[in-house]
């Protein structure tokens, strides 16, 4: 696979050329792979392999490439929904150095608690998943809304386009909010989602997951993510959660079992911190281009 | 304790079931609907073929009226007279979006407009961008030109990022994902510290 398909990686600052966005021409990107009901999850892996070589030759060879990749074409739905040109450095303007605020009038505080929607408790392993929310310098993001919802203990979310045939639980609606404390932390109590089954390819099963809704300081900081479990096997097979390439940042996303968090004769405990520095590249002695901040 | 900043947590695609969880209950009214002064921003999210993309979900955040930032509480249980500045909307089956919100003032030196964020089941990490408002009147235009993201554009890529008047009043900004028309999307460096 030849370098042209990752302008964002390899022209850093620049536009992308434009000729792969002329109306009535195939993007490259659909000439890759085939249809899902053809694939073979040893297909996708031998992609996400083969992406992974991409994004560590660019890495070594000291060019910019974002943490997750939106020109990830093992996940198939990305290949018509990622921007083909780099995006535009823009130093930010006084709306964006700050962020919605969030209060206890938008927040109830049972709403941290997910087990507790239904008459009756859920089905599956109790869990509390606790951690800090801070920026790159660890200050603590305060009074900050943290928003997450997630799968059943079967795999089933309580949405109506989930087909997966596994069981909705009339005690479980998987949603939940909070806002963080003055020392940045938030705290839900849940049950641990089960994998699904998806549609990028045969026999496609996402990890374990919860997503997560994240609201920093600064509204550039703004984050949608996804947090996963420890030692899932799932994780090598998965193109979303490889879409993050470099494998330190990937581990970012998995939390950490904590005695200290689990409950005697209650539940267990996951803790997870969350770090929002906006977007972010990582940097290796970038030489500076003066007067193309704006390119 | 300031050694090297700390690595950000990355992002991950919000899926296609965020549907039941992130909107909310007058998530896409800042103002109420067709109140007096309310301005319908509106627009659609087309995908590399100009496909409507109907599970997206933008997010919106500006002044208001006075050129102030809000710093009030209370988007997610709408009291139907505080202007918090933050909105929300997932796209329907057309790919269409729109928020019921105020003309928002330039704060500082750039032209006004309204920072937006994109998510998208099949988007992997969230993208940013600006709505700018359409001018109504010679100094609004005279913002336009000086302003310093839009100055460091070629003129056709500028143009994803002007907001239009339509002739009922209401402003459209459509956003395409990739293709002819590409919207400018930005990235914005983590604040350096002294
Ligand atoms: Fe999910």
């Amino acid at each position: 696979m030849g370098l042209e398909g990752h302008p964002t990686a390899t022209a850093p600052r620049r536009e992308a050329p434009v000729a792969d966005a002329v109306p009535g021409l195939p993007l490259p990107a659909l000439r890759r792979g085939s249809a899902p009901a053809l694939l073979t999850q040893a297909d996708i892996t031998a992609e996400i392999e083969a992406e992974h070589a991409v994004s560590a030759g660019l890495r070594a060879r000291g060019l910019a490439v974002p943490a997750t990749r939106n020109d990830f074409a093992p996940y198939r739905s990305s290949i018509l929904r990622h921007p083909t040109k780099d995006p535009v450095q823009a130093d930010p303007e006084a709306v964006e150095l700050l962020a919605p605020v969030f209060g206890e009038r938008d927040v109830h505080a049972l709403e941290a608690d997910l087990t507790a929607t239904g008459a009756g408790e859920p089905v599956g392993e109790r869990i509390v998943v606790t951690g800090r929310v801070v920026d790159g310098e660890g200050r603590p993001v305060r009074r900050q809304l943290v928003e997450v919802w997630q799968a059943n203990a079967a795999g089933r979310y309580a949405h109506r386009r989930d087909q997966h045939p596994a069981p909705l639980d009339p005690n479980f609606t998987g949603v939940g909010r909070c806002l963080t404390d003055d020392d940045g932390t938030y705290r839900f109590t849940t049950i641990k989602p089960g994998p699904y089954p998806w549609n990028n390819h045969r026999n496609a099963w996402r990890p374990a997951h919860i997503h997560f809704s994240l609201f920093g300081t600064q509204f550039t900081q703004r984050l949608i993510t996804q947090m996963y479990f420890p030692g899932d096997p799932l994780f090598a097979l998965d193109p979303i959660y490889q879409s993050t390439t470099d494998p330190v940042d990937r581990e970012l996303l998995v939390a950490r079992y904590d005695h200290d968090v689990t409950q005697h004769e209650w539940c267990t405990g996951y803790r997870w911190d969350i770090v929002l520095t906006g977007t972010h590249r990582t940097r290796l002695e970038e030489p500076a281009e003066p007067g193309e901040e704006h390119a | 304790m300031s050694t090297a900043a700390a690595r950000p947590t990355p992002g991950q695609t919000v899926g296609p079931f965020f549907g039941y969880a992130l909107p909310y209950a007058g998530d896409a009214h800042l103002v109420p609907p067709a109140s007096p002064g309310a301005l319908w921003l509106h627009g659609s999210v087309f995908d590399g073929l100009g496909a409507p993309v109907t599970d997206a979900l933008l997010e919106v955040w500006q002044a208001g009226p006075d050129g102030r930032v809000p710093r009030a509480s209370g988007s997610l249980r709408r009291d139907g007279a505080t202007f918090t500045g933050f909105g929300r909307c997932a796209s329907d089956g057309e790919g269409g979006y729109g928020f019921w919100t105020r003309e928002p003032a330039a704060v500082g030196p750039s032209a006004r407009f309204v920072a937006v964020t994109v998510f998208a089941r099949g988007l992997l990490h969230r993208l940013l961008t600006r709505a700018y408002l359409p001018p109504r009147d010679a100094a609004e235009q005279a913002a336009l030109q000086r302003d310093r993201l839009l100055g460091g554009l070629p003129p056709e890529r500028a143009r994803t990022l002007l907001a239009t008047r339509e002739d009922d009043g209401s402003v459209r900004f459509d956003v395409r994902l990739q293709g002819e028309g590409e919207t400018v999307f930005l990235e914005h460096d983590p604040p350096r510290t002294p």
